[in-house]
């Protein structure tokens, strides 16, 4: 929703990124304000996991040019965890698998480390118990995902799930959920927007990074990018969604420099 | 995230210090001699000093094994002084007897000692350098007739048991290490639980190498009579020397009918420095006979130390129905070399043993799982299962696995599992994604990595085995 008082939460000026010496990203700009939903749309490939991980900070890749600043600070000088600390959340398109640690410990050692950074009690784990298994009741998932070691063995849907567990733990200020509707079967998926929904408020904003329409149904963005080549080159509204899905993406490279321009504006750049 | 986990890498060893207590040190090198005076210094009787020759004499007609993926200098074991002993000689009944410096050591060290045996309820046999100063708890296990001492006492007073059991298990001449120790030990622990007893408590052995430059032959002896049980605690951290210590140790273990012996190890001698130099030669036979049917030896291990560990807990499983099991977790950093593994030997009917094992290599290290699984034509109906799963951390270390699987006969089963991997680097972003830091994302992967090994850790140990795993790697990531 979008808010005459809301507050410039994140703000990408030119952003280039490489990997092992291969420019990915070309130039990004992107602001977001509190309040809002952004959705990124795009071809395979064209650097939505990418952009998304490069605001978390995945060391493997290298920022060349350009600035993120999150909340006004430099995001870029922050490490990972600290992004993380500061709000910022990925939900992850491949959820990692930890073998031999209990989900249950990993989402208590998470949940702890960002009460503590926000000067909040953290729980012992009798206390985390019944707190997470409420947040659970809201995703309906089975409690036997508390005792599993992390990720390990969870079929695609379920993985997608315990990511969005913990985006209701750690009630991000910032939420990149990185094709979190990829895998879910249709009631899993009306399951997963509720939940988004239930945390997205005016002082939170979103990142939606997905190939389908069918998500935003559910969770209505204000803004729609697409990315091609590393490079936003088109932003409208939810209704830009509604054409990708039928038109593709084909036309959109031949009159890709007017789009650019079209859209800068309507992204408050 | 590479400059902040640099920082981290290679704390200094904490355990680092000599003990400024005098040593009553025999002159360097190794003859008859010195075994006599050994022996006489010790006050033992003729047929240990004969044992003591006799594994002498055959020492000098071997040679240092060759087949072990280790490399180091040649030892100079003329170099080396045979026996050391703190220089308090009356006995102590007290803890408040026991030379303060000693104390505050072990305070060091942490293992607050009248505190761990009282609240933790476990009897320490404390051995400091080569003799054990001071034993607790020995009122209370005699009271069910379980004898816990140190060896030297044992021949003393148990004379008839160590004369039966002693070499049992590992022959004097079984191998180079097994036989120098045979020739020049001078202390460790005996641990006799009589027929039907089972152990009130765990019993736990703290050892330390204190003088430079002596060598450290323990050796032990626990044997659990019919229907008994013993879980035998065994922990090791040493100061940190300029000079390779060598450390050659024998444990043997007789398990009889119904009897249960569960021994665990968390090894944490000097490992060297960053640069490869200096730390402990840890050279150690360790093997345990399940002589009666339906008894059952296990090891656990987590080797975390020493520049050098060459060690196979070894099962014969003899008795029908009796069970092996070894569960091991050897970390290597830098430029530590690890060979390790196990023997399990089904002669039995029915015989099962379990065989998991977790390397992880950090550093410049290599760690090696050798394990020998053989059934003999006799253990009709023998099972083993063995895992092997080694986790590399950053692309200079290695590990290398060398099963060795002789099925003598055909009704036996036996399965082997192996994996290889990396510490993902995508492992460590989702937890830091999650603000959890990079010391707590390591020791979080690690301690999943190796908990089907730490489970079966008596809780104290399995608390300081977590500790110590994320005490050497942290930062070895980057
Ligand atoms: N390590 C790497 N080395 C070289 N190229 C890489 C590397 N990692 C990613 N890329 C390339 O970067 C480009 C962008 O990848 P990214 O994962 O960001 O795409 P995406 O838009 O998320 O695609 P999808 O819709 O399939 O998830 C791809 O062409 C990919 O092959
Ligand atoms: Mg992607």
């Amino acid at each position: 929703m979008i808010d005459s008082n809301s507050i410039t939460m994140l703000s990408i000026k030119n952003l280039h990124a490489s990997i092992n010496g291969t420019g990915i990203l070309n130039g990004i700009d992107l602001t977001v304000k509190s309040g809002e939903i952004h959705a990124i749309m795009g071809l395979n490939g064209s650097g939505k996991s990418t952009l998304a991980k490069v605001l978390a900070g995945h060391s493997a890749y290298e920022v060349t040019q350009g600035t993120i600043e999150f909340e006004g600070k430099n995001l870029l000088e922050l490490a990972p965890e600290e992004r993380a600390r500061a709000g910022l959340f990925l939900g992850f398109q491949y959820p990692v698998e930890i073998p031999g640690v209990a989900n249950t410990q990993f989402l208590r050692l998470a949940y702890n480390t960002i009460q503590s950074q926000r000067g909040k009690e953290e729980l012992d784990p009798l206390e985390f118990d019944d707190f997470v298994r409420e947040k659970m009741k809201l995703l309906d998932m089975n409690p036997d995902f508390l005792d599993r070691s992390v990720n390990e063995g969870f079929s695609g849907g379920e993985k997608k799930r315990n990511e969005i567990l913990q985006m209701a733990l750690l009630e991000p200020k910032l939420s990149i959920l990185d094709e979190t509707d990829s895998g879910l079967d249709i009631d899993a998926l009306k399951i997963v927007a509720k939940g988004v929904n239930q945390i997205i408020n005016k002082d939170n904003a979103t990142i939606l990074v997905t190939h389908y329409q069918r998500l935003l149904d559910y969770i209505v963005p204000d803004f729609v990018h697409v990315m091609q080549a590393g490079r936003i080159v088109m932003t409208g509204g939810k209704e830009l969604a509604m054409e990708l899905e039928t038109r593709g993406y084909d036309w959109i490279g031949s009159d890709q420099r007017n789009a650019k321009n079209r859209l800068t504006a309507g992204a408050h750049a | 995230m590479s400059a902040v986990l640099q920082s981290l890498v290679n704390q200094p060893y904490k355990h680092g210090f000599v003990t400024d207590i005098e040593s009553d040190v025999a002159p360097k090198g190794l003859n008859e001699d010195i075994i006599r005076l050994i022996s006489a210094k010790k006050n033992e009787p003729e047929w240990l000093l004969t044992f003591r020759l006799d594994a002498y004499r055959k020492w000098q007609s071997m040679t240092e094994p060759t087949w072990q993926n280790v490399h180091h200098p040649k030892i100079d074991y003329q170099d080396i002084s045979y026996y050391s002993a703190p220089k308090s000689k009356k006995k102590l009944t007290s803890m408040d007897e026991v030379d303060p410096e000693l104390l505050r050591t072990f305070e060091k060290l942490g293992v607050p000692l009248h505190e761990r045996a009282a609240l933790a309820g476990v009897a320490v046999d404390v051995i400091f350098d080569s003799v054990s100063v001071a034993t607790t708890y020995k009122q209370k296990l005699a009271d069910v007739g379980i004898i816990f001492c140190s060896i030297s006492e044992a021949v003393h007073n148990h004379p008839e048991l160590v004369k039966k059991y002693l070499g049992s298990v590992v022959p004097v001449g079984d191998n180079f290490y097994a036989a120098l120790n045979s020739a020049v030990f001078t202390d460790g622990s005996f641990c006799f639980i009589p027929k039907g007893v089972k152990c009130p408590m765990d019993l736990s052995t703290y050892f330390r190498i204190n003088t430079e430059g002596s060598g450290q032959f323990e050796r032990t002896l626990v044997i659990a009579e019919e229907g008994a049980s013993v879980c035998y605690l065994e922990g090791c951290t040493a100061p940190q020397f300029d000079t390779n210590q060598l450390h050659a140790a024998v444990v043997e273990l007789i398990a009889l009918d119904n009897a249960d012996i569960k021994y665990s190890t968390v090894q944490n001698w000097y490992a060297g420095d960053e640069n490869g130099v200096g730390g402990i030669y840890n050279f150690v036979t360790k093997r345990g006979l399940a002589k009666g049917v339906n008894s059952r030896i296990s090891w656990t291990q987590v080797e975390t130390g020493a520049a050098i560990t060459w060690k196979y807990p070894s099962c014969i499983l003899r008795g029908d129905n009796s069970v092996g099991e070894f569960y091991s977790v050897a970390v290597t950093n830098n430029f530590q070399q690890a060979d390790t593994g196990t023997k399990m030997i089904h002669l039995g009917k029915n015989t099962r043993s379990t065989i998991i094992s977790k390397g992880i290599s950090a550093g410049h290290s290599n760690s090696s799982y050798r394990g020998l699984v053989r059934i003999t034509p006799t253990a009709e109906g023998a099972r083993n299962y063995s895992q092997c799963d080694s986790m590399l951390i950053g692309d200079q270390c290695g590990a290398h696995t060398f099963p060795y699987i002789q099925v003598q006969n055909n009704t036996a089963k036996v399965e082997h599992e192996a994996s290889t991997s990396k510490i993902g680097e995508d492992q460590l972003f989702y937890l830091s994604q999650r603000g959890i830091g990079a010391e707590e994302a390591v020791s979080m992967i690690i301690n999943g990595f190796c908990k089907e090994v730490f489970q079966q850790l008596p809780m104290e140990f399995a608390v300081e085995a977590t500790k110590l795993l994320s005490f050497k790697l942290e930062g070895s990531v980057g």
